[in-house]
């Protein structure tokens, strides 16, 4: 059954729909096969941008879409339902286009938004390195002033879109000020001396390049500056307020997917003479998967509502995220329990569901950093 | 290059289709509705020629108040503006009543061309091209696979899909084309195209507005009647010829027994 969805507008109901027949025709044929073979769609995620489908949520005087979370995360939803790896995707364009919409200046807008938002361009976000990824005030890559604008030194790890991407968003140490000391840089990917790691060998998402990204004196002018020097960790956590509404609504309709791919399987396989849904058992491990994927959607929609107001968002961006994700590891988990043998084989996509759901309970901070971001909440209020 | 292409919604190429049981007519309430797919291909040439030689795409549609959403997506991928008749007294309308009110339509409108698809969906008639072309007293070209127009020399000319190969046929302007799906790839309607969309003109018309004589229309109008209905009965399991030595001959047998050899 698919998601019942509420919509605020008679557009919002015809893009939903758009993205539907668009991921359909475009995504669905070739997820198993591009999975498999670790291949980036770089053309379908083209073909998504053609549409409009990459600059949703930014304003439409720089080329976005205007919409507000609440429909930009339903459609990301729909994309999730067929691959993943490209909401995944989506998502971590949007958040790299975040810090230079939201506190770019004018001018910096003026040249760059339009060209980020154009659905041509890939983005990828450079916070996390080996030793600093929950903890990303101890990061070490530096920017050091020079005349006329930075040189970066040094490895950000864990960069999606690593190397297939066309601009980084990339946050840097100008002072040695832990939490003061980080400033937030645009860079084109055609910069001399960047150097891309090998893509990490990874157990899911493998549609999508992760890499470590090496500086070695990567020069950036000052105009590619973005907000404030030091201003880089405040710029960097507010994006990721954002962002975790995103990889929430990716979990939805990952879990929406694998709830219905079981609910299909149980009422077709029989046992004990009947399909096995009717065995009160596995109907109710279904009603449970089908009451986890709702709440999670609730949960994630009601940050993104507060968000579309104007409201305080960050401590229910973090439930949102931290509720859908980790809905969508007890959904697909149970999904391979309804197939059966066969879930845990390849021939049925559920396995790979299980496997892509694990990553989101850890990127963009894991469940544990969300409860932090929670429990901080809690403390202050 | 004045364009008119016509669209036709239709129930969804997957729904099962059924006829309502009391005028055995398509039943398009208890489906979803979706552009006939052909019907893709003739926009999406329509708006490629509009590109090359500059004018207007002009979609028009006759169905229910619903087949609005068709039009929506044709003016999403780009077209224009559209006409949309629609009417109870429509209801029930046959090839022969449709290719009428389309061709009165679309004779207002003095298109330079005007293109269909080969066949709709649902009842897949194949044969709308080819009444309008009719009707309006022009050249048809259908079964198009490519088209090529010369607005300087007033010309069109197409590639006609044949058993082996193609043959290659012209007309003056204007003329009636239909399109196979061999000929583009549709291309999708944008976010800013359903935006846009909205504010483009739409014409609604009913069956007076259009001039159409309420009696030559409809179920009343109706040249031909539906009888009787019954759904495709499901298909029969083959027979399993097992093989023990003999398996060749129990098969010339087989075929020998249905006269096929
Ligand atoms: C596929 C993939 C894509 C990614 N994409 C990007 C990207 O595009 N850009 C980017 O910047 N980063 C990206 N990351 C990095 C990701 O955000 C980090 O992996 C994540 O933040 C966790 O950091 P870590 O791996 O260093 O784990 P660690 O910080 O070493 O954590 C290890 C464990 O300790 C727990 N832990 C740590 N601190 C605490 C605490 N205070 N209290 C309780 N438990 C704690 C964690 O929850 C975790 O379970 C990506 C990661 C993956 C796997
Ligand atoms: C069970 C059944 C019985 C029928 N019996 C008869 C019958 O006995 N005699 C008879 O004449 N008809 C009959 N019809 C046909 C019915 O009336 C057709 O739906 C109608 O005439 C349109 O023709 P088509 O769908 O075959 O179009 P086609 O000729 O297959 O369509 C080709 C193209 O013409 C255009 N087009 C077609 N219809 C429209 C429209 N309404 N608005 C805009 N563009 C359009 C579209 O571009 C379409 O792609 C029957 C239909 C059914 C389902």
């Amino acid at each position: 059954m698919p998601a019942e969805r509420q919509l605020p507008s008679s557009e919002a109901r015809e893009l939903i729909e758009l993205t539907a027949t668009m991921c359909d025709r475009e995504l669905a044929p070739r997820v198993t096969e591009y999975e498999a073979a670790s291949r980036f769609p770089r053309e379908e995620f083209a073909v998504l941008g053609k549409a409009g489908l990459l600059s949703l949520p930014y304003p439409e005087s720089f080329g976005g879409g205007e919409q507000p979370y609440e429909v930009y995360l339903q459609v990301l939803e729909e994309i999730s339902y067929r691959w993943a790896a490209v909401a995944v995707g989506v998502s971590v364009h949007a958040l790299s286009c975040y810090p230079l919409a939201t506190f770019g200046t004018p001018e910096q807008q003026e040249e760059h938004l339009p060209r980020l938002l154009s659905g041509d361009l890939l983005g990828a976000y450079c916070l996390s390195e080996a030793h600093a990824g929950s903890d990303p005030a101890a990061m070490r890559v530096t920017a050091t002033a020079t005349d006329d604008g930075y040189l970066l030194n040094g490895t950000k790890a864990w960069v999606t879109h690593g190397g297939a991407a066309d601009f980084y968003t990339v946050f840097a140490r100008t002072s040695s000020d832990t939490r003061g000391g980080i400033s937030c840089f645009l860079v084109d990917a055609g910069t001399p001396n960047i150097r891309f790691h090998p893509p990490e060998k990874k157990m899911g998402l493998t549609a999508s390049p992760t890499t470590q990204i090496s500086f070695d004196d990567v020069a950036v002018p000052a105009s590619r500056l973005i907000g404030k020097v030091g201003q880089g960790l405040s710029i960097a956590l507010s994006a990721l307020d954002s962002g975790r509404l995103g990889i929430a609504a990716t979990a939805v309709g990952l879990g929406q997917r694998a709830l219905d791919d079981a609910v299909a399987y149980a009422k077709e396989r029989e046992a004990f003479g009947k399909a096995i849904i009717d065995h009160q058992g596995l109907g109710f491990l279904l009603a449970d998967m089908a009451a986890a994927v709702e709440s999670a959607r609730a949960t994630t929609l009601a940050a993104a509502r507060r968000r579309d107001a104007g409201l305080q968002y960050g401590r229910a961006a973090s439930v949102a995220k931290l509720v859908a994700t980790d809905a969508a590891m007890k959904v697909t988990e149970d999904a391979v329990q309804v197939l059966g043998g066969a879930g845990y084989t390849k021939d049925f996509p559920v396995e790979r569901y299980m496997r892509e759901a694990k990553v989101m309970q850890i990127f963009e901070g894991t469940n544990q950093i969300q409860r932090l971001v929670i429990s901080r909440h809690l403390a202050r209020g | 290059m004045n364009i008119v292409v016509t669209v036709k919604q239709v129930p969804d190429t997957w729904a099962e289709k059924k006829l309502d049981a009391s005028d055995k007519t398509v039943d398009r309430k208890s489906v979803d509705n979706v552009m006939n797919e052909m019907d893709e291909y003739g926009v999406e040439e329509a708006l490629k020629i509009k590109e090359a030689h500059g004018g207007e795409v002009t979609v028009v549609t006759m169905g229910p108040e619903k087949a609005v959403e068709t039009i929506r997506k044709a003016l999403s991928m780009g077209a224009d503006k559209a006409v949309h008749l629609t009417d109870e007294s429509l209801h029930g309308s046959d090839a022969l009543a449709t290719s009428a009110a389309l061709a009165k339509v679309i004779s207002t409108l003095s298109p330079d061309l005007i293109i269909t698809s080969s066949e709709a969906s649902d009842a897949r008639g194949g044969v709308m091209g080819a009444l309008l072309a009719e009707r309006l007293g022009l050249p048809q070209l259908t079964q198009a696979r490519k088209v090529t127009v010369d607005p300087g020399a007033n010309k069109v000319s197409v590639e006609r899909l044949a058993d082996n190969g193609y043959a290659l046929v012209e007309a003056t302007l204007p003329a009636v084309v239909g399109v196979v799906e061999k000929i583009n790839q549709p291309r999708y309607p944008s976010f800013k195209g359903i935006m846009a969309a909205k504010k483009k003109p739409l014409t609604k018309l009913s069956a007076a507005d259009a001039g159409l004589d309420a009696g030559s229309v409809g179920l009343a109008g109706a040249t031909s009647t539906v009888v009787d209905a019954q759904p495709a009965p499901p298909r029969q399991s083959g027979t399993i010829v097992k093989d023990e030595g003999d398996g060749g001959a129990k098969v010339a047998a087989f075929l020998a027994a249905q006269k096929l050899i």
